[in-house]
């Protein structure tokens, strides 16, 4: 049971990363939601249900989900925490590189801190 | 990218707190309800169908969808480098409700990675918010979005 349990942190880890990226270039593509009026609201929903990057983001948050489902039906809550911290750093790395985001010390102080937190809050 | 604008500012706090509380009551609701069922490492589709059936899975789920659609939007808004700090404000909020209402004993470590949190938010929250322009990073062009990178199109869409 220890071997399923380290291939589902495995596949949290790798989803949550894959739709957090996914996500954020497909929004950045459709254009910013500008106002909170019903219509726009509805707008954005429209845009998202043809955006193929954010169905697939959407789709692997929902793998990450079920899998972390599974994982607190056989295993501790802490035994998910190392994934849930070790993407925050991940994500900052690919929000830089591949999302082009201007990451500076204080977003990568910020990341570090969160994810240290995020660990140590287990105890 | 221009200074931020004030009212762009406090639209992405209320996403934020938008985001943080539908993230908070909709895993709380879930767990709860999660919790009366037990083990599924299962690939049947119909034994998740199971464990939704119960009213707090299902006012969970509803909850985590809003969560979904918000932070989408707020992801429209801001980077992804600056959403991921921000809202881990939630860690806070869970451990500051558990000690004040339920009267949960937290350990000083735990008190502290709550601190070192905290300070990660206020950290992120300083940074501009959004320090991309409407999606045309260089590392993503080229693939299947190149008929819609039409400059024209893509100006009026770029934050004020």
């Amino acid at each position: 049971m220890t071997g399923m349990k380290w291939i589902l942190v495995g596949i949290i880890a790798v989803c949550n990363t894959a739709g957090d990226v996914l996500n954020t270039a497909g929004m950045k593509r459709q254009g910013e939601l500008e106002d909170f009026r019903p219509r726009s609201i509805a707008r954005m929903v429209l845009g998202i249900l043809r955006n193929p990057f954010v169905l697939l983001g959407i789709g692997a948050l929902a793998v990450s989900f079920f899998a972390l489902l599974s994982l607190l039906s056989i295993a501790n809550v802490s035994f998910a925490v190392p994934a849930t911290a070790v993407s925050y750093v991940l994500e900052t790395f690919l929000a830089k590189h591949v999302l082009g985001e201007d990451v500076g010390k204080r977003r990568w102080a910020a990341a570090t801190l969160v994810a240290c937190g995020v660990f140590l809050l287990q105890w | 990218m221009k200074p931020e604008s004030s009212l762009h500012k406090r639209r992405n706090q209320i996403l934020i707190l938008v985001v943080v509380l539908s993230n908070v009551i909709g895993n709380v609701a879930l767990g709860h309800g999660m919790h009366q069922t037990g083990a599924i490492v299962s690939a049947s589709p119909l034994d998740y169908v199971r464990a939704f059936a119960r009213p707090w899975t299902v006012i969970g789920v509803a909850v985590l969808a809003g969560w979904m659609i918000s932070n989408l939007a707020l992801l429209s808004r801001a980077d992804l480098s600056f959403v991921l700090p921000v809202t881990a404000s939630g860690y806070v909020l869970i451990a500051l409700a558990g000690h004040f209402w339920l009267g949960e004993r937290i350990s000083a470590v735990r008190w502290m990675a709550v601190a070192a949190i905290a300070l990660g938010v206020i950290l992120a929250e300083e940074t501009p918010s959004r320090t991309t322009n409407g999606g045309r990073e260089p590392a993503l062009q080229g693939e299947n979005f190149s008929h819609e990178r039409d400059p024209a199109e893509v100006h009026p869409e770029l934050d004020s």
